[in-house]
């Protein structure tokens, strides 16, 4: 009996070890949707290249809701809501974080072109966010001064 | 092995106010453990959030979006009773699905 139970537990440390092998992020194939080179960017106006917005119209159409000072860069409430008829996706970007592009928000006609989330800000940097609406770019900026980054 | 999220859709007129959080790690790649070592990047990528199984929210993310993470979106057309559905897969291929349903 005990024996049994040391082969089990062999068995399940075992699957256990080629479980955590299969886990390693190059092993597996990404999301087909996931933007790899846009995400991939160092550089904000490469990220803003990646997401084929190279040509951008600043507009006021685009609220950017984000606290002025946000004492923890790890986790800094940032939404966007856009009033530019037939929006159809957001992005957002911290422009002086390690990879810049922090998220992209494809949103159908069946929601409101809002999307709310918390992100990681490194240092006081310009967060952007770009509009795609009726294929063409529009975009807005805004300033969050960070005590301490959120990338450590 | 992830844990539930947690969804809740209240009614405000026709819009569902969504709001999500989710239990997820999101090391960024850059910070160092206790030992010194890296730990490895780990982090959801994809976020698709459907209303009565019609696909409305198809997120992208980076590492950039913070430990548990939080997402809030607002669905038009919304009735109390309707389904809202929320998938998230990470770049190590683990996902997880969860319901919830628009109360008034």
């Amino acid at each position: 009996m005990n024996r049994r139970r040391r082969t089990l537990l062999e068995l399940a440390a075992g699957t256990g070890a080629l479980a955590a092998a299969g886990l390693f992020p190059w092993a597996s194939a990404r999301a087909a949707t996931w933007n790899k080179s846009g995400f991939e960017s160092k550089a904000a106006t490469d990220a803003i290249k990646n997401i084929g917005a190279a040509n951008m119209i600043d507009s006021k159409d685009i609220a950017i809701t984000a606290p002025d000072i946000a004492e923890n860069g790890a986790v800094v409430p940032v939404a966007v809501t856009s009033r530019i008829p037939n929006t159809q996706s957001i992005s957002i970007i911290a422009e002086k974080n390690p990879f810049p592009l922090a998220a992209t928000f494809d949103v159908s006609s069946g929601l409101e072109p809002y999307a709310s989330v918390r992100i990681k800000i490194a240092q006081t940097s310009n967060v952007r966010a770009v509009v795609k609406a009726d294929g063409k770019f529009y975009t807005s900026v805004k300033e969050v001064k960070v005590t301490i980054g959120g990338c450590g | 092995m992830s844990e539930p999220m947690r969804i809740r859709a209240t009614l405000q007129g026709d819009v569902a106010d969504v709001r999500i959080l989710m239990r997820h790690p999101m090391e960024t790649g850059q910070r160092k453990d206790a030992k010194g070592e890296i730990v490895p990047v780990h982090f959801i990528q994809n976020v698709v959030v459907a209303h009565n199984g019609r696909t409305v929210l198809d997120a992208q993310w980076s590492q950039a979006v913070s430990r548990d993470p939080f997402l809030g979106l607002r669905v038009k057309g919304a009735k109390a009773g309707d389904k809202i559905n929320v998938t998230w897969v990470d770049n190590k291929g683990d996902k997880r699905t969860d319901e919830a349903t628009v109360t008034s």
